[in-house]
């Protein structure tokens, strides 16, 4: 701790080049952490889901339909208890830019599906009796500002007209996977503005047992394989899953590309302190000369780079973890739950020392082996 | 025994495929409390018989030995101990850490020992003191004068409380004045606090504070004249073969 007045002085000896290469650490390990937060978000959305539930699609594809008619038939399937409807509708709201999750759900049956989504019962009450109500989860309202019983238009994009719903309930997840950047509004009232009375998107379906799930799965699908409406039917969580392999291999993607951020700065940070080391060659063979050992003045120019991680990784971890809390960012409801987590920090962290160590190392073997005497005699 | 001895040491040089021969065979004692000035032309060797005593530079052959201590033997790590416990440097540039307050500056010997903040405050404090700057602690290089700056730099080197005071030209930046001042204070040091000092110059005024004299011409040493009034101290450099 002796030499940590010594470390800060030479650390501002060019504060600018030091607040500048504090930075550049700072925005490696802020990217660093962001994108291995991609990752661990996607692979927890994969992991939600009740083992208890399924969910059947188009065997072709989740973006084609199945007709409505199919509900009463998967509820009759031995071990269904309830099923429920969804559809996806992404609208653009305000300047045709602001983009964010919205589905089209059939109220009851969805809401009884998903207790995990907690509301006051007056406003659960409201958005289920009229027809062009919205809910509208928490975050979401905050986002923009608004209230209960306020009007929101939206620009259908694929299903083009401007669309606008009433808010009448707000909803807050108990599980965080859920999302609070979601607008769901009444699968009839689509249907009816569309004019397709009798399509849904994917079904949901609540089982009696977590391990009839297989057999209830290829009974429905049995049932459909010869309509012109095939199924897939699976967990939700295999459904959620699927979303995540949508992205391709996005644990390779974001991984590499994070460490090639990493690198990039590991490449900056050691040429700065290079340059650091270089211009205090005169110094070095002076401290030599007052009695400091290779080893102590190696330890110092170490510490200098471990000061500058801390401090970058600290700023870059530190602040990914606070901003992604307090903003509830979610990627418009796409990455529900985007949170650093503490594996991430402590992977962050390790690449912050990987990075102390690597951009300290050349220059304090530099320091440490300056031949004195001739260092003196270049600067005298 | 003489606190230093320099016994018969060669050192050579090789530049490109130029060996070059600085000593052939020095031998010198340097007397503990003794105020050596070594003069001499540029590169008759004197930054380098400096630089060997302070264990900076190895001979090529030959021993030299610092209150018992064989010099010339040690390793690297060993070096470096004993030079923050035995040597005091001061340069011509004087070489201060321009990041570094004049406090901080004098405290960096210390670092290096097992005292406590309390004592390295105290020390810095005496030390600054003795050279007559204990109002300008907190000022940094760049708001001190050449004069100034030395004198700080000679505090850096007595703080530790060395063995030798070792000086390399240590008017050579300096005005007239600022001269005088340091000089007085090194002889000062030597007088009052019987301090061993060698110093390295060109400045017939700097060697005239002196007590013993010597000349370096092509490697060779030589007994020079020292002032008259010192001429008498006890400390003295007695020169042993040189050729």
């Amino acid at each position: 701790m002796k030499y940590l007045p010594l470390v800060l002085a030479n650390l501002g000896r060019h504060k600018r080049r030091t607040v500048l290469t504090i930075a550049s650490v700072a925005l490696a390990l802020f990217l660093f952490a962001s994108l291995q937060t991609v990752v661990t978000t996607i692979a927890a959305a994969a992991n939600f889901g009740s083992a208890r539930r399924l969910v059947s699609t188009n065997a072709t594809g989740i973006v084609f339909t199945l007709p409505i008619a199919y509900a009463n038939r998967l509820q009759a399937v031995p071990g269904v208890q309830s099923v429920t409807w969804a559809n996806w509708f992404g609208g653009r709201y305000g300047d045709g830019k602001t983009f964010f999750a919205t589905f089209a759900i059939d109220p009851k049956s969805y809401l009884e599906m998903y207790p995990e989504m907690v509301m006051p019962p007056e406003q659960k009450e409201a958005f289920l009796r009229e027809r062009t109500a919205a809910l509208v989860g928490k975050h979401l309202m905050e986002t923009f500002g608004w209230k209960v019983g306020q009007n929101v238009s939206m620009q259908g994009t694929i299903f083009p007209g401007d669309w606008t719903f009433t808010i009448r309930a707000v909803y807050v997840p108990t599980d965080p996977q859920i999302g609070e950047d979601v607008l769901m509004f009444h699968h009839e009232y689509m249907e009816e503005r569309l004019n397709r009375p009798g399509l849904a998107g994917w079904y949901i379906l609540k089982i009696d047992h977590t391990e009839n799930a297989a057999p209830i799965a290829k009974t429905i699908d049995d049932m459909f394989k010869n309509s012109s409406f095939a199924t897939k039917t699976g967990t939700e969580q295999a459904f959620n899953a699927s979303f995540a392999t949508m992205w391709g291999n996005v644990s390779l993607l974001m991984g590499t590309i994070g460490m090639a951020v990493v690198f990039a700065i590991l490449l900056v940070t050691a040429n700065a302190m290079m340059m650091g080391a270089r211009e205090r060659t005169r110094e070095v063979a002076v401290l030599k000369t007052i009695g400091f050992s290779d080893r102590t003045l190696f330890g110092v120019v170490m510490l200098e780079a471990v000061v500058i991680g801390a401090t970058g990784a600290l700023i870059g971890l530190g602040g990914a973890k606070l901003l992604y809390k307090t903003t509830h960012f979610s990627a418009g409801g796409f990455l529900p739950g985007f949170d650093v987590t503490t594996n991430t920090l402590v992977l962050g962290s390790a690449v912050a020392l990987v990075l102390m160590v690597a951009s300290g190392l050349v220059p304090a073997v530099r320091a440490a082996r300056l031949p004195v005497v001739s260092a003196l005699r270049q600067v005298a | 025994m003489a606190l230093v001895e320099i016994r018969d040491v060669h050192k050579s040089f090789q530049r490109d495929t130029q060996r070059i021969d600085v000593f052939d065979g020095i031998t010198l004692d340097i007397d503990e409390g003794s105020f050596l000035a070594l003069m001499g032309p540029s590169g008759s060797g004197k930054s380098t018989l400096l630089n060997l005593i302070a264990g900076l530079d190895k001979p090529t052959s030959g021993t030299i030995t610092v209150a018992g201590a064989h010099v010339s033997e040690m390793k690297p790590g060993q070096l470096a101990a004993w030079r923050a416990r035995h040597i005091g440097f001061v340069f011509q540039s004087f070489n201060l850490l321009p990041v570094l307050t004049a406090y901080q500056n004098v405290e960096l010997p210390l670092l290096l020992t097992r005292l406590s903040k309390r004592e390295r405050d105290e020390r810095v404090k005496l030390a600054l003191g003795v050279v007559g700057l204990e109002d300008r602690m907190s000022h940094y290089p760049r708001q001190l004068s050449g004069g100034q700056e030395q004198r700080v730099s000679i505090a850096r080197a007595i703080v530790a409380d060395p063995t030798v005071i070792l000086l390399d030209e240590p008017t050579g930046q300096l005005d007239a004045k600022s001269s005088q001042e340091v000089l007085t204070l090194l002889r000062r040091l030597n007088d009052e606090f019987k301090k061993t000092i060698v110093i390295v110059t060109h400045d017939a005024n700097a060697a005239e504070r002196a007590t013993t004299v010597l000349h370096l011409e092509k490697g060779n040493l030589i007994r020079g004249d020292a002032v008259p009034s010192l001429r008498s101290s006890e400390a003295s450099a007695a020169v042993g073969r040189s050729r």
